[in-house]
C-alpha cells in the first residue's frame, strides 16, 4: 500500500504535510472573458493597410453587418492568464488517475502529439489534390487496415466525428442493408445494461427500440433474445465486454440467434479496450461496430477531444459506406471513390477528424501487435486488482469475472445514507477524478471504475487506500462524506436549478453600450 | 411512503386513478425518489394515442431520462400543463402531480395493473428490502 499519509479529514491540507501549496494568484474568481473587456482594449495592432480600400457596404449589401459583434477586448497576457489560470482548475490525466468506467480515460502519449504537428501532416489541407496528398491518404490507408485486421472486419468509414455518431452511421448501414433486401425491418433489441446513446440511436435511425432485460449474470439473457427476435428485428446493439464490464462469453450463440432470423448484430465498441490484440469481433459474429479512437486507441478523451469513431463492417455491408471511400486506383495512387451508389451519403464534411487518425496510428504503430496485446492484459489486471483490493468493502453486485472494469455497488453504504455520487465527491478530496455514478442501470447505485492500463501499481494503491479510507469515513463520520468535496473551489453545487433553470450564455449585466 | 390504496399501479412506476371511462396517469413517489430531482417532463398532446405498456412521454432528472409507460390504451385527454414550467411538482408529491388523462379505450384493462399492496410488495422485492 502506498506509504503517504492519506488525508482524513475534510478540510483542504495538503497530503504531504511538510510541503505547501505552491501560492496560486489572489484572483481565484476567475471572471467570464467578457467581464474582463474594456472598450477599445487591442491584443494586436494591424499594419497600415497597403492595399486599395474596398468599401464594405459595395461588396456585400444587404449582408453587411450594422452593428460591431460584442467580442470581448482583453490584451494578449489578460487572454494568456484567463486560459492558463483556467487550464490549472481542471483536473486532468496528466495530473493523476482518471478511473472514469467507460470513458477509458487512458494516458494520450507524447509521440502522439509530435507525430500530429510535423509539418507535412499538421499543414496538410483536405482541397490539397490527391495527387499532392499521397502522405496523407496513406496514413488513412494504414489506419484503416490497422483496424480492420484488429477488428476482424472486411470493410471500414473513418468518417463518424466520435462514438454516439458512429452508432448511428453503422444503423444507417443496418437500414441500408436491409432495404436493399426489400424490407427495412421495425425493432432495434438494446440490452438494459446498453450506453442510453444505443437505443437513442435506434430511434433517430427510425427504429422501435425493444428492451432485453440481462439475466442474473447480468448478460444477456440467450434464451429471451431468441424469443424476442423475429423477422421485424433489424438489429441487436451490444456492448461487449458488457457495460458491467464482463465480457458475453456466449456471443456466438446471440450472433446465431439473430442470424438465422435474417437480423444483424452491432457492436457498441466502447469497451474494446478489453479486446485489442486478444478477440475480434468479426471473428465472433459481429458484423458492424464502431470504435472510438478517443478511448481504445489513445487520441484525447474529454476537454472538445475531439473524438473519432470508424465503423467497421462486414463485407455483406460493405456497399452501403459513407461516400467518399479510400480506394487504390489502377495507377496504384490512393484516391477517394464517389462512386457509390448503395451508399447512406456523407455522414461528415472532408473525411473525418485526420487529427486523430495519426495519433492513433501512432499509438497503434509504436506499441506493435504485441504491445497492443500487453496494454489490453494490463487494463484487464489493473481493473481486477482493484476488484480484489476493494471486495471486501463495497458490494459486488455480479461475482462473473471483470474484463477493463468493475462495477461495485453502494448497497453497504447506502444503508449509513451514503450514495455513490457522494463517495465520488469524496474521493475528489483525496485528489482522484471521480469513477462513474449510477451507471449501468441495472446495478443500483453503480461506482464504476476503470483504472486503463495507464496506471503503475503505486497509483491503484493510492486509489484504493483512498476508497477503503472512504469505506471508513462513511461507518465512522458519514456527514464527512455527504458534504464533500471539502477540497474544491466550489462544493455541492445546485445541479436541479441548473438544469430546470438553465443560464446558456453570457449577457451584459450593465446598459453602458460598450461589450 | 405508502402508496394510496384507490390507485392502481404498473411494474414500471406509473399509478393511474379511474374514474368512470377516464384514467390520470402519474409515477410514484417511489419513482420521483429513485430519480432524484426532476428537471424536464416530456408530454404526448392531447388527441394522442397511448397504448398499454408503451411509452407515452420522458421524465428527465439530474440523474437520468427515464421513460413514461402507459397504463392503459386511449387517448390523451389533457395532460397536466403545469408540469412543463414547474417539473419540481412531482417531487414535492407524485400522487397529486398527474401528467395525463386518458379516455380508456377498454376500461377491463386496469384489471390487469397492480393494487397498492402489490405495487408496495413489488417494489420490496426489487429493493431488497
Amino acid at each position: 500500500m502506498a506509504t503517504e499519509t492519506m488525508n482524513p479529514v475534510g478540510a483542504p491540507t495538503p497530503r504531504n504535510t511538510t510541503l505547501g501549496k505552491v501560492r496560486t494568484h489572489p484572483t481565484q474568481n476567475e471572471g467570464l472573458i467578457f467581464e474582463k473587456s474594456s472598450p477599445g482594449k487591442r491584443a494586436v495592432r494591424l499594419a497600415p493597410l497597403d492595399v486599395p480600400e474596398v468599401d464594405a457596404a459595395t461588396l456585400l449589401g444587404d449582408a453587411l453587418r450594422v452593428e460591431a459583434a460584442p467580442l470581448p477586448e482583453v490584451s494578449e497576457i489578460e487572454i494568456i492568464r484567463h486560459f492558463t489560470r483556467l487550464s490549472t482548475w481542471n483536473y486532468a490525466i496528466d495530473l493523476g488517475m482518471y478511473p472514469l468506467g467507460s470513458c477509458t480515460m487512458k494516458y494520450n502519449p507524447r509521440v502522439n502529439e509530435f507525430v500530429s504537428r510535423l509539418e507535412g501532416i499538421a499543414e496538410a489541407h483536405p482541397y490539397q489534390p490527391e495527387t499532392l496528398a499521397q502522405g496523407s491518404l496513406k496514413v488513412v490507408r494504414e489506419l484503416e487496415q490497422c483496424l480492420m485486421e484488429i477488428t476482424g472486419m472486411d470493410a471500414i468509414t473513418m468518417q463518424p466525428a466520435a462514438g454516439a455518431h458512429g452508432e448511428f452511421t453503422g444503423i444507417l448501414l443496418v437500414r441500408a442493408y436491409h432495404e436493399s433486401r426489400g424490407n427495412a425491418r421495425r425493432k432495434v433489441i438494446v440490452p438494459d445494461s446498453a450506453h442510453g446513446t444505443n437505443p437513442a440511436t435506434a430511434a433517430i435511425c427510425g427504429y422501435e427500440v425493444q428492451n432485453l432485460k440481462s439475466n442474473a449474470l447480468g448478460m444477456v439473457d440467450v434464451a429471451e433474445l431468441e424469443r424476442i427476435v423475429d423477422e421485424d428485428t433489424a438489429a441487436l446493439m451490444l456492448t461487449n465486454p458488457s457495460t458491467i464490464g464482463v465480457f458475453e462469453s456466449e456471443i456466438h450463440r446471440i450472433a446465431d440467434v439473430l442470424h438465422a432470423k435474417g437480423a444483424l448484430l452491432y457492436m457498441d465498441g466502447a469497451n474494446m479496450n478489453a479486446l485489442v490484440g486478444k478477440a475480434r469481433p468479426g471473428d465472433f459474429g459481429v458484423d458492424v461496430m464502431h470504435l472510438n479512437l478517443h478511448k481504445t486507441f489513445s487520441t484525447p478523451h474529454g476537454g472538445g477531444g475531439p473524438g473519432s469513431g470508424p465503423v467497421a463492417c462486414k463485407a455483406i455491408l460493405e456497399p452501403f459506406l459513407p461516400t467518399p471511400v479510400l480506394a487504390r486506383k489502377a495507377d496504384g495512387t490512393l484516391g477517394w471513390n464517389y462512386d457509390r451508389p448503395q451508399s447512406v451519403g456523407r455522414v461528415r464534411a472532408y473525411y473525418g477528424n485526420y487529427g486523430m487518425f495519426v495519433r492513433a496510428l501512432a499509438y497503434i504503430l509504436a506499441n506493435g501487435p504485441d504491445g497492443l496485446r500487453q496494454t489490453t492484459e494490463d487494463a484487464v489486471l489493473n481493473a481486477n486488482y482493484i476488484r480484489a483490493s476493494l471486495e471486501d468493502l463495497y458490494e459486488l453486485p455480479y461475482k462473473t469475472a471483470s474484463m477493463h472494469e468493475v462495477v461495485f455497488s453502494d448497497r453497504r453504504q447506502a444503508t449509513r445514507g451514503v450514495k455513490t455520487g457522494d463517495i465520488a465527491k469524496r474521493i475528489i478530496d483525496y485528489g482522484f477524478h471521480p469513477f462513474t455514478v449510477s451507471f449501468p442501470l441495472i446495478v443500483s447505485g453503480a461506482l464504476m471504475i476503470e483504472p486503463t492500463e495507464s496506471e503503475s501499481k503505486e497509483e491503484l494503491d493510492r486509489f484504493i487506500e483512498a476508497m477503503r479510507a472512504i469505506a471508513q469515513e462513511v461507518e465512522e463520520t458519514p456527514e464527512l462524506v455527504k458534504n464533500a468535496p471539502h477540497s474544491t473551489r466550489v462544493s455541492r453545487l445546485d445541479e436541479a436549478t441548473a438544469a430546470r433553470k438553465p443560464v446558456l450564455r453570457w449577457r451584459p449585466t450593465t446598459n453602458s453600450g460598450g461589450a | 411512503m405508502a402508496c394510496p390504496t384507490h390507485l392502481k399501479y404498473t411494474k414500471e412506476h406509473e399509478w393511474i386513478a379511474v374514474d368512470g371511462a377516464v384514467g390520470t396517469v402519474g409515477i410514484t413517489d417511489y419513482a420521483q425518489s429513485t430519480l432524484g430531482d426532476i428537471v424536464f417532463v416530456d408530454l404526448p398532446k392531447v388527441g394522442d394515442s397511448v397504448a398499454a405498456n408503451q411509452t407515452f412521454g420522458s421524465v428527465e432528472s439530474v440523474k437520468a431520462v427515464s421513460d413514461l409507460y402507459s397504463p392503459v390504451t386511449g387517448t390523451v385527454t389533457e395532460i397536466n400543463a403545469e408540469l412543463a414550467t414547474a417539473p419540481d411538482k412531482v417531487n414535492e408529491d407524485a400522487y397529486a402531480a398527474w401528467m395525463i388523462k386518458v379516455e380508456l379505450a377498454n376500461p377491463t384493462e386496469q384489471e390487469t395493473l397492480l393494487s397498492a399492496a402489490a405495487y408496495d410488495a413489488f417494489i420490496a422485492e426489487e429493493t431488497g428490502k
